[in-house]
């Protein structure tokens, strides 16, 4: 009989930081979210705002998806249907209007901050990063408290790779190499900065 | 484990039903509470421009270009991406009479090029601003034209190239007239200039008259005839060398002839 993991977390939450943020980083090591990593770290001013707007749907996303999965989708829920196979679409569903919901408020009671984030949020929607996120919290079994603190490390591990990216990408293109100009240039700066992670925390044990 | 899919469906429609029934009702009622009014006109407007965003006018971008024409703070011929038919369009939908700007372009005021020899062999980071931090420029012409193409890289439109002579070339056709490879390039030898209407423009160099009569075919070396024979008194000398007042300026050429080195010319 399949239980609901329980509201706080009763997990070891520093494993899980550090797993979201550098060991199982959503960019680095699960490869997801790559479309807005190749295409928003030529620049170090887009990407910290993409940053902010993905660490934020994140862990919006995981308040939000956690409830819906475990009182209506799964089997031990008040339903008592097994309706998993639903949870691609509905998460889907729930991040791409909460997305638009943002979109709404911010739009009307900030002005400023929607410019500057306003055209990242569209992008962000469907973004797999953010998905991969819910997708794993229900997968891992983590309890609500557990998830939210996931999602957001998550988002934390995003930034950091994308500023980290940016700032290698910006130098690169200073210097004028054709090898380093364009897609290619993100995959070089990608492997360099995965390489890094890899294998510090082979060395590193936690 | 079988699935039984009849007994699945009645909930699955259900729960998926509800989900996005609560979802569009939410999108829907915040669509209302949080609406920010926007003027029709800036959207129609906002529809006519060329939606290129280059800056030239001085707002960040069209949209916000847009919003400031309606509300008056500007004019609309203060686009210079605009061409004359969508002018007359905009002219209407304001309901007022715009005379399209004259198309600008920007002229290269150096004829240095690969006339203009190399002092050294540059080898480094392949831009203009990266070069000019070495001991002035490679080229022997402290003021001219390095040609490492500054000026391309920042033109949006694909309107500027470094032609064989080593100077920047304007491709009139796909210019805007944005102004961005003038403020891109670091030795101010590129400037905007009207389309129509003569400017003339002096090869200026600062150096040291006699420096400049070796290097330069064309370098103005500040001998001050065109300053006594001009009629209208527009020429003055600043920093040793000729600049003509476009205001008082009647276009008469006279300086044109009367210049030892042929610094002036007319456009």
């Amino acid at each position: 009989m399949i239980e609901t993991p329980g509201l706080l977390p009763t997990e070891n939450l520093f494993p899980i930081f550090v797993d979201a943020m550098f060991t199982k980083n959503f960019l680095l090591i699960m490869f997801l979210g790559l479309c807005s990593y190749v295409g928003l770290t030529t620049n170090s001013d887009t990407s910290k705002g993409m940053s902010m707007a993905v660490t934020f749907v994140m862990t919006m996303s995981a308040i939000l998806t956690w409830p819906i999965y475990h009182y209506l989708l799964s089997p031990a829920s008040i339903i008592g249907k097994d309706l998993t196979f639903l949870r691609t679409i509905c998460f889907i569903l729930i991040i791409a209007s909460f997305v638009q919901l943002v979109e709404f408020i911010i739009r009307r009671f900030s002005p400023p901050l929607y410019k500057s984030l306003g055209i990242y949020l569209p992008l962000i929607a469907t973004n797999c990063a953010v998905l991969g996120v819910v997708l794993m919290n229900i997968q891992e079994g983590y309890t609500y408290g557990a998830s939210i603190i996931y999602a957001f490390a998550a988002g934390l591990g995003y930034s950091w790779v994308m500023l980290a990216t940016a700032a290698l990408r910006e130098k690169l293109i200073m210097r004028n190499v054709d090898l380093f100009s364009g897609f290619i240039g993100a995959f070089f700066a990608a492997t360099m900065v995965a390489l890094i992670i890899v294998s510090y925390f082979s060395m590193v044990k936690l | 484990m079988t699935v039984d899919l009849m007994s699945l469906l009645p909930p699955a429609i259900a729960v998926l039903g509800a989900l996005g029934l609560a979802m569009a009702g939410m999108l829907v009622w915040a669509s209302k509470a949080f609406y920010v009014e926007t003027d029709p006109l800036v959207d129609a407007l906002m529809e006519l421009m060329p939606g290129a965003n280059c800056g030239a006018c001085g707002y960040p971008g069209c949209a916000d270009f847009a919003e400031h024409v309606v509300a008056g703070d500007v004019t609309p011929d203060a686009c210079t991406s605009c061409d004359t038919e969508t002018f007359e369009m905009i002219g209407e939908l304001l309901g007022m009479d715009i005379s399209a700007a004259e198309s600008m372009y920007p002229v290269t005021i150096c004829q240095g090029g690969t006339n203009c020899k190399d002092r050294y062999d540059y080898i480094g980071a392949d831009t203009c601003r990266a070069a000019i931090l070495l001991s002035g420029t490679k080229k022997a012409c402290s003021y001219g034209c390095i040609g490492l193409g500054d000026c391309v890289r920042a033109c949006m439109f694909d309107a500027i190239e470094i032609a064989d002579n080593g100077l920047p070339r304007i491709k009139k056709y796909n210019c805007k007239g944005c102004g961005a490879c003038v403020t891109a390039c670091p030795q101010q030898v590129l400037t905007i200039a009207k389309e129509h209407g003569p400017v003339y423009v002096v090869y200026a160099s600062h150096d040291k008259g006699k420096y400049v009569k070796e290097i330069c075919e064309f370098g103005c070396i500040g001998c001050g005839i065109c300053k006594k024979k001009c009629p209208e008194g527009a020429i003055k000398l600043v920093k040793a060398v000729a600049v003509i007042d476009q205001e008082k300026c009647n276009q008469c050429g006279t300086c044109i002839e009367v210049c030892p080195r042929n610094a002036i010319v007319k456009l």
